[in-house]
C-alpha cells in the first residue's frame, strides 16, 4: 500500500499536522460552499443558484447552515465511530449497522411514532427514543457477545446481525400495524434525513459527540495495539479489555447520538475509515482525527447532492450515503486487490 | 528471583491444563520450555505473563501478581511473545516493533526520539531494519517473527517470555535470536523460552524445564534434563545428548 507519504511511513508530527490540514481545509472549503448551493424553479424549469451569505441570509442561516452542521456532527460521529469498532474488532465489516445498533434505534423510534410521541411530547421524543433504542441495542449486543472477560469479535458480530434483524421484523410488524401517514414519517425517518435538524438538537448532542470523540482520539494508541488482537496488545501494556469496553460503548453511544439528531445513515462508518486508510495509513493517531473531519466532509457532499439532485423533492442523505457507498466500495477493493492488498491480502 | 510460581493450576473450563507446576526464573537465567504439544507450555507462559488467571496456587512476577497488575507497569519489566499474531491492518514492520513503547507514555502522543532509538536498535538486532518500511502482512512468517522479537526487544524489559520464537525462522536467524537473548542474559534480563527445538535448548539454555501433560517432569541443566528417563517417556522418545567437536551440545532422537 502507497502511504501518503510515500517511502518512509511512520506517522510524524509532520505528517499529522500535513494530513490534517489538508482534510480539514478541504472540509472548510465544503462547509462554506455547501449552504450557498440551491436550486430554483425558473420559467424554462429547474436550474441551479448560488446564492449568497447576506441577500439569501434567511434561507441560508435557518435551513441550510443547521444542515451542515449536522452533517459534520453526525457524519464526523459515524466515521470515527467506525474507525474504533473496526479497530476493536479487528474485522473490516464491524461498524455501527452491522452491529445492530441502528436497527435497535430504528425500531425504538417506529414504536415511539407508532404510539404517537411525537404528538404528545415534541418531534424531539423520537430522537430521545432512538437514542435510548440504540443503548439498550448496545447493551444486549454486549452481553450476548461477551465470552468471559473477553469480547471476541465473531461473537459480537454474530450477535449485532442477530439483533439486527429481530429488530428489523418488528421495525415491520410495528409499521404494518399503523396508519398511513404514521408509516410515510416511519419510512422517511429510517432513511436518515438531516433536512429536518435543528440549532437546538445540535445544541444538545454536539457538546456529547465531541466528549465522545475526544475519548476515541485519547485511545488511538490504544486502538493501533489492538490490531494485532487483545493478547498482543496487552503484552506491550494495553489494558484490552477495559479499552475494548469503554471504546465499544463510547463509539455506539456516539452512534446513538448521531441517529437521534438524523436517523440511521448507512455507510459513512464503513466507508470512510476504509478510504482514508490507504490515503494516511492505519496509524489510529491520524485516522481517527481524519475520519472525524472526513466523515463529515463526505456527508456534507451527499447531503448537498441530495438538495440538489431532484429539484423540489429533495432525496433523504441516507439514501445518496447508499447509492454512493456501494460502488466507491466495490472501487476501494478493486483497487486494492489490483495493488498491494486491503485487509490481510498481500 | 524474577518469577515464581507455587503449585499452579490453570484450567480452562473442565479441563486443568496445568496441574500444580512449581517454577522460578532468576535474573541472568536463559530458560527453555519443552515438552510434547499440549502438555501446558503455552499456558504456563501466559500465567506468567498475567494473561491467564491461575484456579491455584501463586505466581509472583517482580513481587507483583500479574494477573492483577496494571498492564502498563507489567510491560515495562516483562515482554510476551504470543505464539500467534495476526495484524487487521496494514501496518509496516517499523509501526509494529515501535508499538513495543506503548508503556512509557499515555494518551495518543507520537513516539519520542528514544523510542526510536530503541526501536531501530532491536530492529538491527532482529535482522529487519531493511523492513522498516515494509506492510507486515507482505512479509513472510519469518520475518513477521522477527518484526515481532523486535517489538518485544523494544520493550526494554528484565524478562521475556517468548513462545515458539523460532517457529518460522531459518537456522541462521534462530541462531541469532539465541545468541541476542544470551547476550539479553548476561546483562541481567532474563528469558523463557518455550521451543521445539531441542537441539537450540539443549545448547543455548542455562536452565530446562520439561513438562508434561501440565506437570513438571525435570527441571535443570538442559543436557540432563534431556537425556533423562523422564523426559523420554513424556516425548515417547528416546533422545541423545552429546557434545560436537566445537563443544557446542547437540540433542537428537536416538
Amino acid at each position: 500500500m502507497s502511504s501518503f507519504v510515500g517511502g518512509r511511513t511512520r506517522l510524524t508530527r509532520g505528517r499529522l499536522v500535513a494530513a490534517l490540514l489538508a482534510i480539514g481545509g478541504a472540509c472548510a472549503v465544503l462547509a462554506i460552499l455547501a449552504p450557498l448551493v440551491g436550486t430554483d424553479q425558473g420559467r424554462s424549469g429547474w436550474h441551479l443558484t448560488f446564492d449568497d451569505w447576506l441577500t439569501d441570509g434567511d434561507l441560508v442561516w435557518r435551513f441550510r447552515v443547521p444542515r451542515v452542521l449536522a452533517c459534520f456532527v453526525v457524519g464526523g460521529a459515524l466515521a470515527a465511530a467506525g474507525s474504533a469498532l473496526q479497530a476493536v474488532l479487528r474485522n473490516p465489516l464491524a461498524e455501527p449497522f452491522t452491529l445492530g445498533v441502528s436497527s435497535g434505534a430504528s425500531l425504538a423510534a417506529v414504536i415511539a411514532i407508532r404510539f404517537g410521541l411525537a404528538g404528545a411530547l415534541g418531534g424531539a421524543a423520537i430522537g430521545v427514543s432512538a437514542l435510548i433504542g440504540a443503548a439498550v441495542t448496545i447493551a444486549l449486543v454486549w452481553r450476548l457477545g461477551k465470552v468471559g472477560d473477553s469480547l471476541p469479535p465473531a461473537t459480537l458480530l454474530l450477535a449485532g446481525v442477530t439483533i439486527s434483524m429481530f429488530c428489523g421484523a418488528a421495525s415491520m410488524l410495528v409499521q404494518m400495524t399503523s396508519d398511513f401517514r404514521d408509516i410515510g414519517y416511519m419510512v422517511r425517518w429510517m432513511m436518515g434525513d438531516v433536512g429536518a435538524v435543528t440549532y437546538d438538537q445540535l445544541a444538545m448532542a454536539a457538546p456529547a459527540i465531541a466528549a465522545g470523540l475526544a475519548v476515541l482520539v485519547w485511545f488511538a494508541r490504544d486502538l493501533n495495539a489492538l490490531a494485532a488482537g487483545p493478547e498482543a496488545a496487552a503484552s506491550v501494556g494495553v489494558d484490552a479489555g477495559r479499552t475494548e469496553t469503554i471504546v465499544f460503548a463510547v463509539a455506539s453511544l456516539l452512534v446513538g447520538a448521531s441517529i437521534a439528531v438524523a436517523g440511521p445513515i448507512g455507510f459513512v462508518g464503513l466507508m470512510v475509515p476504509h478510504a482514508l486508510r490507504a490515503v494516511v495509513g492505519p496509524d489510529h493517531r491520524v485516522l481517527v482525527p481524519a475520519s472525524i473531519l472526513a466523515g463529515g466532509g463526505f456527508l456534507v457532499t451527499c447531503d448537498t447532492l441530495a438538495r440538489i439532485l431532484t429539484p423540489g423533492n429533495q432525496i433523504p442523505v441516507g439514501v445518496i450515503t447508499a447509492l454512493l457507498g456501494g460502488p466507491f466500495f466495490v472501487l476501494i477493493l478493486v483497487r486494492a486487490k489490483r495493488s498491494a492488498g486491503l485487509w490481510g491480502m498481500p | 528471583m524474577l518469577v515464581s510460581a507455587e503449585d499452579v493450576r490453570v484450567g480452562y473450563g473442565p479441563h486443568e491444563v496445568l496441574r500444580g507446576v512449581s517454577a522460578t526464573i532468576a535474573a541472568g537465567e536463559l530458560v527453555a520450555i519443552v515438552g510434547p504439544n499440549g502438555a501446558g507450555k503455552t499456558t504456563l507462559l501466559r500465567a506468567i505473563a498475567g494473561l491467564v488467571t491461575p484456579t491455584a496456587g501463586r505466581i509472583r512476577c517482580f513481587d507483583l501478581d500479574p494477573a492483577r497488575a496494571p498492564r502498563r507497569d507489567l510491560a515495562r519489566r516483562l515482554a510476551y511473545l504470543p505464539q500467534r499474531y495476526d495484524v487487521a491492518f496494514p501496518f509496516t514492520v517499523g509501526e509494529i516493533v515501535v508499538m513495543g513503547r506503548y508503556a512509557r507514555r499515555r494518551g495518543p502522543g507520537l513516539e519520542t526520539a528514544e523510542d526510536l532509538v530503541a526501536a531501530r536498535a532491536a530492529m538491527a538486532r532482529c535482522d529487519v531494519a531493511a523492513l522498516e518500511d515494509r506492510r507486515v502482512d507482505a512479509s513472510s512468517g519469518g520475518e513477521q517473527r522477527r518484526a515481532l522479537l523486535a517489538q518485544a526487544l523494544c520493550q526494554e524489559a528484565e524478562l521475556l517470555l517468548l513462545d515458539e520464537p523460532t517457529a518460522a525462522l531459518d537456522p541462521a536467524h534462530a541462531r541469532a535470536l539465541f545468541t541476542a537473548l544470551g547476550a539479553e542474559c548476561a546483562r541481567g534480563a532474563a528469558a523463557a523460552v518455550v521451543t521445539h527445538d531441542l537441539n537450540a535448548a539443549v545448547r543455548y539454555a542455562t536452565r530446562l524445564i520439561a513438562l508434561a501433560d501440565g506437570a513438571v517432569v525435570g527441571d535443570g541443566a538442559p543436557a540432563e534434563i534431556l537425556a533423562s528417563a523422564a523426559v523420554a517417556r513424556a516425548f515417547e522418545l528416546e533422545l541423545h545428548v552429546g557434545v560436537l567437536p566445537s563443544g557446542a551440545w547437540f540433542a537428537v532422537p536416538a
